[in-house]
């Protein structure tokens, strides 16, 4: 027995924060999943999966019209030992194995790259140091593909620095081996004029964990798509996520966790503050428990904190659930303000105001960061909250 | 010793685009080591006179003055009122979502004493002044005020009182909304603040319930914005027998 069930996202309190209405997993795509651009028609801003962003303001990566610039883009990798680097062409086999793209611009990604660079880890091997991968934009129009691979039993962290100014649409793979553990740390720290689009797919070997940390700060739009599925029973996914938008930013998240596969775990966070006239958070959040997915436990929760007046949010959780022979599904979503009043209870305390709004934004990012279990990267969030905040008040 | 002086205080707010006058020339003394209770009907500016002088930006202060031991207080931010001694018990206080309460209570302490306290001794203070107030120990470690009862927020508010050691402590309704066993609890932690003798007392409220639990050596009357009457104890029994209606009369004729 098939049996879908909906339940429309709760955002509450004040201000300007929209809850879309009810929509499902398979209604999102406005075409197949495809790797090829020709098979998407070019968005015109109404469709459910583009309804939220600002299409006049991806420079040309939606409708075919942004042509890469060459060597717009640099990127740097630095692997421990026990790591395999490789500059591959597109017809490598390793490309494209953890997932198809679902929209027009992660087709166009696909379609566009020249090279794509291949990570491996060996099976077994057991990393101590993190391999770093810098993407640095240098004003240009760039179009790329990364595949990191785990072999069995093999232990990485993966840490991707974004950087500069670029328009870049570029898809990642994650594909771990059975019983890998992979934690992935991607920061988006663009300078305020970048433009970023990339789905970032991740296939779930048995017994394998996925860990992944998404930071999104800088850009004028960034729009991700992390996406999970399972390659065998066992695996486990823990997807958390902090994005703090300015004034005028468009930042983007929309998650899927495909539950395909029997006795596997997923645990979605995203925590977001917002501030200033026009910044724009957007979460989406779909989890499929497919009907084969017996013993599925899954929770989903995303949280945002509207600093200021002029900032929006839309937070879209959802859950398809095609069997009830599950441990546990669930989610969750709320988004409230810092206002006058709460600012008049801390100072009415002693607390100067700049104060009282750290006290308030480290608060509520705290207890996410310290599930990443990086004590430098904790500590070098925490430092860019406080940058962000300076910048703002 | 510390007064806080009140002299002709007119305040208004902007209502509907128009600005209307609330406190109308309040005059009050209130010394350290002394209760006043301010009394009298809904409306008739007693929590207006609270937020203007912790400073909430929603009031105009028009003219008048108020000082705590000679300093100008309507010159301070709301921040440097408290860091001054002046503490408010809010009737309402607001959720702060992604702030717990120990989080929350140590930065204040810290802001209000000028250094951090130490954190073996706070860490004990804490413990024993929630004891006190009948608080469950896990009730540290909630947002503040986020889904707390009527109650707890009254007792979180009488907690910080007595871990902030204000020279004034100015306590809006503190009583309203309390059941008996509720306002037992709140009462003694004011007086154990007030046995102290080291804090001045401006209690504010609607009902003489709470002065059977909390004994005022002065009673006020406030009606139409400024202080109608004042008295010692016995102007509250007089207020529980005949209520407010020859004030609120008064201030309509006037």
């Amino acid at each position: 027995m098939a049996e879908a069930q909906n339940f429309p996202a709760g955002s509450t309190t004040t201000g300007s924060i929209a809850v879309a209405a009810e929509s499902t997993v398979a209604t999102r795509m406005s075409a197949p999943p495809s790797f090829d651009v020709a098979d998407f028609p070019v968005p015109h801003g109404r469709e459910e999966e583009w309804r939220f962003t600002p299409l006049e303001r991806l420079r040309g990566l939606h409708d075919g019209t942004a042509t890469a610039t060459g060597g717009g883009v640099k990127v740097a990798i630095e692997a421990p030992e026990g790591v395999t680097v490789e500059t591959v062409g597109r017809d490598d086999s390793r490309l494209g194995k953890a997932g198809i793209p679902v929209d027009r611009v992660a087709a166009q990604a696909y379609s566009s790259f020249e090279q794509a660079s291949v990570v491996t880890v060996a099976k077994e091997a057991v990393l101590t140091e993190p391999i770093r991968i810098a993407v640095h934009g240098e004003g240009g129009v760039a179009y790329g593909h990364q595949v990191v691979e785990l072999g069995a039993f093999a232990e990485a962290v993966v840490v991707i620095d974004h950087t500069g100014d670029a328009v870049l649409a570029a898809n990642v793979d994650y594909v771990l081996g059975d019983g890998a553990k992979l934690t992935v740390v991607s920061v988006q720290d663009w300078d305020e004029t970048a433009v970023h689009v990339g789905q970032h797919n991740a296939l779930v070997g048995r017994d394998a964990s996925f860990k992944s940390i998404v930071v999104t700060f800088g850009g004028d739009v960034v729009r991700l798509h992390p996406r999970i599925a399972y390659a065998g029973t066992g695996g486990e996914a823990e997807l958390f996520g902090l994005y703090f938008t300015d004034r005028g930013q468009h930042q983007e998240h929309r998650l899927l966790v495909d539950h395909n596969t029997p006795h596997c775990k997923s645990n979605v966070a995203y925590k977001g503050a917002l501030q200033g006239d026009g910044a724009h958070a957007v979460w989406i959040g779909d989890v499929l428990i497919q009907a084969a997915a017996e013993g599925t436990d899954t929770y989903e929760m995303n949280r945002n904190l509207v600093l200021t007046d002029g900032a929006r949010v839309d937070s879209v959780p959802n859950l398809e659930i095609e069997t009830g022979e599950i441990v546990g599904a669930g989610h969750a979503s709320a988004t409230g303000r810092f206002d006058d009043e709460q600012l008049f209870y801390l100072q009415s305390r002693g607390i100067p105001a700049e104060e009282a709004r750290r006290l308030v934004v480290r608060g509520f990012f705290a207890e996410l960061v310290q599930q990443i279990g990086l004590p430098d990267v904790e500590a070098r969030l925490l430092d860019k909250i406080e940058a962000e905040l300076k910048a703002s008040v | 010793m510390a007064t806080l002086e009140i002299r002709d205080l007119h305040v208004s707010v902007e209502a509907d685009n128009a600005t209307k006058e609330i406190l109308k020339g309040v005059d009050l003394t209130v010394k350290q080591g002394e209760t006043h209770a301010i009394m009298g009907p809904n409306g008739s500016g007693k929590s207006t006179l609270a937020y203007s002088l912790a400073g909430h930006p929603k009031y105009t202060i028009t003219s008048g003055s108020v000082t705590l031991d000679g300093e100008d207080v309507l010159e301070m931010t709301v921040d440097e009122r408290a860091r001054a001694g002046l503490f408010l018990a809010m009737q309402y206080p607001v959720e702060i979502p992604g702030v717990s309460v120990s989080n929350f209570l140590r930065t204040s302490a810290t802001a209000v004493r000028g250094e951090a306290p130490k954190l073996r001794t706070w860490v004990k203070e804490v413990k024993e002044t929630m004891a006190g107030l009948q608080m469950d120990p896990a009730f540290a470690e909630r947002n503040v005020n986020e889904g707390f009862s009527g109650g707890e927020k009254k007792r979180h508010e009488i907690l910080q009182l007595e871990l902030l050691k204000p020279k004034v402590a100015i306590l809006d309704e503190t009583d309203s909304g309390l059941d008996v066993d509720a306002l037992r609890v709140v009462s003694e932690g004011v007086n154990r603040v007030r046995e102290t003798g080291e804090v001045g007392t401006l209690l504010i409220t609607h009902y003489t319930r709470i002065l059977r639990y909390i004994k005022p050596d002065f009673v006020h009357v406030f009606a139409n914005g400024r202080i109608a009457e004042s008295g010692g104890a016995e102007l509250a029994d007089k207020l529980e027998n005949e209520g407010y209606e020859a004030y609120v009369k008064g201030g309509a004729s006037a």
